[in-house]
C-alpha cells in the first residue's frame, strides 16, 4: 500500500449561540468563561499531539462547530498562530472556518483573514426569513447580505454558503427563490452546499415529527427541489462532485474530499474524530472530561483491510466522479471485480452504477438511492 | 409407604379462571402443609417452567404431595393436582380431573364466576367430582362475597354459604381450605389386591430417567420390577422406580397402590408410549378393561414453521424433537414453502399452545422463526370420493377436482356482562357463528351460546372479545364437529407472483374483505423497492384486492464527513443486515414479518 505524508487537520468549536432545532451535531450554548477554558485546552491538545504528526505535511485545516465565529476572534488568531507553529502547513493548504452569519463583523472577518484562514464557509440555509426562524437559525437573510459583503470586501475568495432544502412548510417556490437570491450575490460563492432536510434523531424536529407536527414536503416536491438544484447550479456553471456539494472549477472543497478518498485527518477537540494509517480514533464527548485532560488518549479501532474496502467503496462513491478502480487494486492488492464483482454487476444491471473508463460511479438515479447501493459493498 | 391407610388420603385440583388465585392458592397449601419452609418456596412453586411463569397459566399438569395434621390429630396425605387452565388443553383438564376425587373452586370475590371457570366446574362435575368453592381476594375492596356466595349457588348449584372466604395472596383463611379439603373430598377408594389400573394424566421427559409417567392409581399395586403395559399405545417395560412428588422433586417409595397419586419409570424413550389419558396396568395380571376416556389427541391448529436463516432447520429439527419428548400434542411434518425454503407443518391443540412452542423454540432454543398463518383442518372432498385432511392450503386440489368442503365448529360459550351483549353479538355474527341462546345467569350477566367456526376464532377472536367488551366477558370452546362450509383458498401475490406461504382458507363472504386487509398490511410491511411493487389478492386466479408499494425515490444520507464515517458505516451495515434478514420472492425482498400480518389484521391503528 502507498503511503502518502498528507495530512488534513479539523478542529472542533462546540458552541453556538443556540442550538438550531435541526441540529445534531455535538454542540450547545456555553459562557465565555467555558469557552475560554475550551480554547487552552484545545491548544494544549495540539501542542501536545502535533508532536506525533511531524513528518507529516498539512494539506488542510478546518475549523467547525457549532460556530467557530461565536469565540472571540482574537482566540481563533491564537489557535492558528499555534497551529502554524506546530505543523508543516502546505503553501497551498487550503484553510476553512464555519461561521453563522449572525456573528460575524467586518473586523473579526479581517482577524480571520489575518489568522491565515483563506476560506469562509457561511451557514445561510434559507433566504427565507420565516424559514429561517422556523430552523431556529439566529440569523436573517439580511445580517447574511452584509456578512457575505463584509467577507468579500476584506479579501475572501473563496466562499462556500449552506443551503437547505426540503424544510417544513417549504414550497418549491421559496426554495427556488433561495437559490436564486444566492446566485445573484455579486460574485456569486465559489461553492454551494445544498443539503436535503434529514430529521435527526434527538432533534427538536425529530420530537415534532414524531408527533407529526413536522409539516414536511412531499416526496414530489421534495425530490423536485433536489432535481432543481443541480439543474439550476449546472446552469451558473457549479459543477456537482458530491452528493450534496457543488463547486466552480477547481474550488472543490479540498478538506472534505479528503475525507471522502481517504487521506490522514487529525482531529482536534471536543467529539473530533482522527484517521491515520487506517487507525480511527474517536474523539473525547463529555467537555468536562475534556477539559480536565484534553491529552487522554482515545480508543483507536484498527481498521482491517476489509473494512478499508468498504469505506473506500461507500465514501468513493459518495463523489461524482466515483472510485478508480487501478486505485483499488493499488491500496488493497487486489481487483475490484475479485472483491465485489457481483455487487458491481447487480447494480450496474440495475442501472444504478456505471463503470467507465476505468471508474465505478453512481448514475443519477443510483445517486437518489445511494444508501441502498453502498449497503452491498460491506463485507460482513 | 406400605400399607397407607386409604382414608387418610386426599386427591384434590383446584379448578379457577385464569388470574382468580389458583396458583397462589396452592403454594399457600404447600406451604401450610409444612413440607416446605418458607425459604425454599420459589415464588408460585407449582408453575415451575419459565414461560408459565411469566404467562400466568399452567401448561403442563403438576402435582404435589403434601402432609397435614388437622385439627382431629391425624395426619393426611394430600396430593393436590394442578390442572392447566387454557380451553386448549381441556383435554388435559379432563384427565388430571379423573385422577382426582374432588376439587376445589377459586373464585374471585370481586369478579364472580367466569365462562371458564364454569367450564371448568362443569368439567369437574362431570366427573362425579366433589367441588367446594371457596371465595378468593376477599380483602379486596371491590368484593362482594356475598353477591358471589349466591351466584355460585343460582349458577353452579353448589352449596357456598360457608365457603371459607380467604386471601391466597395475604395467607388469610388457609387453615379453613385445609380443613375442608379433609372434610368435603371423599378418600379414595380402589382394591390394592386387585389387577393394576392406573390413570396416566401426565407425563415429562428426563434425560436420565426416560419417560416419566405421572398416574393415579385406581386399582391394584405397582413397584419396581413390575412389567407395566400402556393398554391404549401397547408399550411394555418394567418398572424402575415409583414415587410420590415432592416439591419439585421426586421422592421414591417402594410401591404405589390404589388410591395414591405418583410417578413410575420403566425407561420408556418416548412420551407417545405414555399418552395422557392412557391405562397403565401388570401385563402378567392385567385389568379387564382399560379406564374410560382416553382420546388420541388431535392437532386442531396448524402452521408452517421456518427458521428465519434456513441454514438453521437442522436446529428447528432438533428443538421440535426434544419438545416433542415432552409434549406428546405436539405434530410436526417436514414440509417445503418456495417463499420460506424447509421447514414443517407444525400442529397444535390451539392458538395459544402455538404460541408458546413458538416462544420456546425462540427462548429456549434461541431460533428465529418464521411462521405461517395458522389454519385448521379442513375435509375436503374430491370428486373421486377420496377425502383429505388438509392442513395446508397450499396442497389444495384443483377446485375441479373439489365435490365440497367442510369446516371443523365449535360450541362456544361466553359469559359478558348486559352492557356488552350487543357488541359480542355483533362480533360473533361477523364471524359467521350460529346464535343458539341467551341465559342471565344473574340479572347483569348472560351466557351466550353460539356455534362458531374454529377458523374465525383461531386469530384474534380472544382478542376481539376482550376488547369490545372492555375485558368484561370470558369465552370456552369445545369442538362440535364438520360441518359444509364455502370456503375458498386466497393467494396472495407479489409482483405478480404467487407467495405460497401467504395463502390462506377462508370463507367465501370474507374473502374480500380478508383479501383487502392482508393486501393493506403487507403495503405496510414491505419495503420500497426500485420499482413499483403490486400487491394482489386472488381467489382461483381472479384478483380481488389490489394495492401498490410504490417505488423507492430517494435513499441517501445528505452529509458525510470525517466525524460522521463510523456511524454512517453502522447503518449501512444495519441495512445490508435488514436485507439478509428478508426473504427473496422474485426480485421481491419481503421481511420476516409480513408472513406474520395475516395473523394481525385485526389490529386497527
Amino acid at each position: 500500500m502507498t503511503k502518502n505524508n498528507n495530512l488534513e487537520i479539523y478542529i472542533h468549536i462546540p458552541f453556538c449561540k443556540r442550538k438550531c432545532r435541526y441540529c445534531d451535531f455535538l454542540s450547545f450554548a456555553c459562557s465565555e468563561n467555558v469557552q475560554k477554558r475550551y480554547m487552552d485546552a484545545l491548544k494544549k491538545e495540539i501542542s501536545a499531539k502535533s508532536i506525533k504528526y511531524e513528518s507529516y505535511v498539512v494539506t488542510s485545516v478546518f475549523i467547525g462547530g457549532g460556530t467557530p465565529s461565536i469565540v472571540d476572534p482574537f482566540w481563533i488568531k491564537e489557535l492558528m498562530e499555534l497551529v502554524f507553529d506546530k505543523f508543516t502547513i502546505s503553501e497551498t493548504a487550503e484553510i476553512t472556518m464555519e461561521m453563522n452569519p449572525g456573528t460575524v463583523t467586518k473586523e473579526s472577518l479581517g482577524l480571520y483573514k489575518d489568522a491565515g484562514i483563506n476560506r469562509l464557509s457561511m451557514g445561510l440555509q434559507s433566504a427565507n426569513d420565516r424559514e429561517l426562524a422556523l430552523l431556529g437559525r439566529i440569523h436573517s437573510f439580511q445580517e447574511f447580505l452584509s456578512a457575505y459583503a463584509s467577507a468579500r470586501s476584506v479579501g475572501f475568495f473563496n466562499i462556500n454558503v449552506d443551503l437547505m432544502s426540503a424544510l417544513p412548510r417549504q414550497s418549491v417556490e421559496s426554495y427556488m427563490d433561495t437559490l436564486d437570491k444566492v446566485l445573484n450575490l455579486s460574485p456569486p460563492p465559489e461553492h454551494i452546499s445544498a443539503y436535503s432536510l434529514i430529521v435527526e434523531e434527538g432533534t427538536p424536529f425529530y420530537v415534532a415529527y414524531e408527533k407529526g407536527e413536522l409539516e414536511l414536503p412531499s416526496e414530489e416536491d421534495e425530490r423536485l427541489m433536489y432535481e432543481k438544484t443541480e439543474e439550476i447550479l449546472k446552469l451558473h456553471g457549479y459543477r456537482r462532485y458530491e452528493i450534496s456539494n457543488y463547486a466552480k472549477e477547481g474550488y472543490e472543497c479540498r478538506h472534505n474530499v479528503g475525507y471522502w478518498v481517504r487521506e490522514n485527518y487529525a482531529g482536534f477537540g471536543l467529539g473530533a474524530a482522527s484517521m491515520i494509517e487506517n487507525q480511527r480514533f474517536s474523539g473525547e464527548t463529555d467537555l468536562k472530561k475534556y477539559l480536565e485532560n484534553p491529552l487522554a488518549e482515545r480508543e483507536a479501532e484498527v481498521l482491517s483491510l476489509e473494512e478499508q474496502m468498504e469505506e473506500f467503496m461507500f465514501l468513493g462513491l459518495r463523489l461524482i466522479k466515483g472510485v478508480e478502480e487501478a486505485v483499488f487494486k493499488e491500496t488493497f492488492g487486489k481487483s475490484i471485480d475479485d472483491v465485489y464483482g457481483e455487487v458491481l454487476q447487480k447494480h450496474c444491471k440495475e442501472g444504478l452504477l456505471i463503470r467507465e473508463r476505468g471508474r465505478v460511479f453512481l448514475s443519477t438515479r443510483g445517486l437518489d438511492v445511494s444508501n441502498y447501493v453502498m449497503a452491498d459493498f460491506i463485507l460482513s | 409407604m406400605a400399607g397407607v391407610d386409604q382414608t387418610k388420603i386426599r386427591n384434590f385440583c383446584i379448578v379457577a379462571h385464569i388470574d382468580h388465585g389458583k396458583s397462589t392458592l396452592a403454594d399457600r397449601i404447600i406451604e401450610k402443609t409444612g413440607l416446605l419452609t418458607s425459604r425454599e418456596m420459589q415464588a408460585q412453586v407449582l408453575d415451575n417452567m419459565e414461560l408459565e411463569r411469566e404467562r400466568g397459566i399452567t401448561i403442563k399438569a403438576q402435582s404435589v404431595r403434601t402432609v397435614y395434621r388437622a385439627k382431629d390429630g391425624e395426619e393426611y396425605i394430600f396430593n393436590l393436582i394442578d390442572t392447566p387452565g387454557h380451553v386448549d388443553f381441556n383435554y388435559e383438564v379432563s384427565r388430571s380431573l379423573a385422577a382426582c376425587d374432588g376439587a376445589i373452586l377459586v373464585v374471585d370475590a370481586a369478579q364472580g364466576i367466569e365462562a371458564q371457570t364454569l367450564a371448568n366446574v362443569y368439567l369437574a362435575l362431570d366427573h362425579d367430582l366433589d367441588v367446594f368453592p371457596v371465595i378468593n381476594k376477599i380483602d379486596l375492596p371491590s368484593a362482594e362475597p356475598d353477591r358471589v356466595k349466591d351466584e355460585i349457588e343460582d349458577v353452579i348449584g353448589i352449596e357456598a354459604q360457608d365457603a371459607p372466604l380467604i386471601s391466597a395472596k395475604n395467607g388469610i383463611g388457609i387453615e379453613d381450605v385445609l380443613e375442608a379439603i379433609v372434610e368435603k373430598i371423599p378418600a379414595p377408594e380402589g382394591d390394592p389386591a386387585a389387577p393394576l389400573q392406573a390413570l396416566i394424566f401426565d407425563s415429562i421427559y428426563d434425560s436420565y430417567k426416560g419417560v416419566i409417567i405421572f398416574c393415579r392409581i385406581m386399582e391394584g399395586t405397582v413397584k419396581k420390577g413390575t412389567q407395566i403395559r400402556m393398554m391404549a399405545t401397547g408399550a411394555v417395560e418394567d418398572v424402575v422406580e415409583v414415587g410420590y412428588f415432592g416439591a419439585g422433586q421426586f421422592i421414591p417409595c417402594e410401591e404405589l397402590s390404589a388410591g395414591m397419586v405418583g410417578y413410575i419409570t420403566a425407561s420408556i424413550k418416548n412420551v407417545k408410549d405414555t399418552a395422557v389419558g392412557d391405562t397403565v396396568t401388570d401385563n402378567r395380571h392385567p385389568c379387564a378393561e382399560p379406564l374410560p376416556g382416553y382420546k388420541k389427541v388431535q392437532s386442531m391448529v396448524y402452521c408452517g414453521m421456518y427458521p428465519a436463516d434456513g441454514a438453521k432447520y437442522p436446529d428447528l429439527r432438533d428443538a421440535l424433537e426434544k419438545l416433542q419428548l415432552n409434549d406428546a400434542s405436539l405434530f410436526y411434518e417436514p414440509e417445503t414453502s418456495i417463499a420460506l425454503g424447509f421447514g414443517f407443518r407444525c400442529g397444535f391443540l390451539g392458538l395459544l399452545h402455538l404460541e408458546i412452542i413458538q416462544e420456546r423454540l425462540e427462548r429456549e432454543y434461541n431460533l428465529d422463526l418464521v411462521t405461517t398463518a395458522p389454519g385448521v383442518v379442513y375435509k375436503v372432498y374430491k370428486t373421486s370420493g377420496e377425502v383429505i385432511e388438509l392442513t395446508n392450503p397450499s396442497n389444495l386440489p384443483d377446485p375441479s377436482e373439489i365435490d365440497y368442503m367442510e369446516e371443523p365448529i365449535v360450541s362456544a360459550e361466553i359469559m359478558v356482562t348486559k352492557d356488552f351483549i350487543g357488541s359480542i353479538m355483533e362480533l360473533c355474527q361477523e364471524r359467521r357463528g350460529v346464535y343458539l341462546g341467551m341465559e342471565f345467569i344473574e340479572e347483569n350477566r348472560a351466557l351466550l351460546k353460539y356455534d362458531l367456526p374454529l377458523n374465525e376464532i383461531i386469530y384474534d377472536f380472544f382478542d376481539a372479545l376482550k376488547s369490545r367488551s372492555k375485558g368484561y366477558a370470558s369465552f370456552d370452546y369445545d369442538i362440535k364437529g364438520y360441518e359444509l362450509s364455502k370456503l375458498v383458498k386466497l393467494d396472495i401475490l407479489i409482483n405478480k407472483e404467487e407467495v405460497d406461504a401467504l395463502s390462506f382458507i377462508v370463507h367465501a363472504d370474507s374473502a374480500y374483505e380478508r383479501g383487502r386487509r392482508m393486501c393493506e398490511k403487507l403495503k405496510e410491511e414491505i419495503p420500497r423497492h426500485l420499482f413499483e411493487i403490486p400487491i394482489q389478492a386472488a381467489v382461483g386466479g381472479k384478483v380481488i384486492a389490489r394495492e401498490t408499494v410504490r417505488a423507492m425515490r430517494k435513499d441517501v444520507l445528505a452529509k458525510c464527513y470525517g466525524g460522521d464515517i463510523t456511524r454512517k458505516k453502522k447503518l449501512l451495515e444495519k441495512q445490508k443486515e435488514g436485507k439478509k434478514r428478508m426473504r427473496q420472492i422474485g426480485n421481491v425482498e419481503i421481511p420476516q414479518k409480513a408472513f406474520m400480518s395475516v395473523l394481525k389484521l385485526d389490529d386497527k391503528k
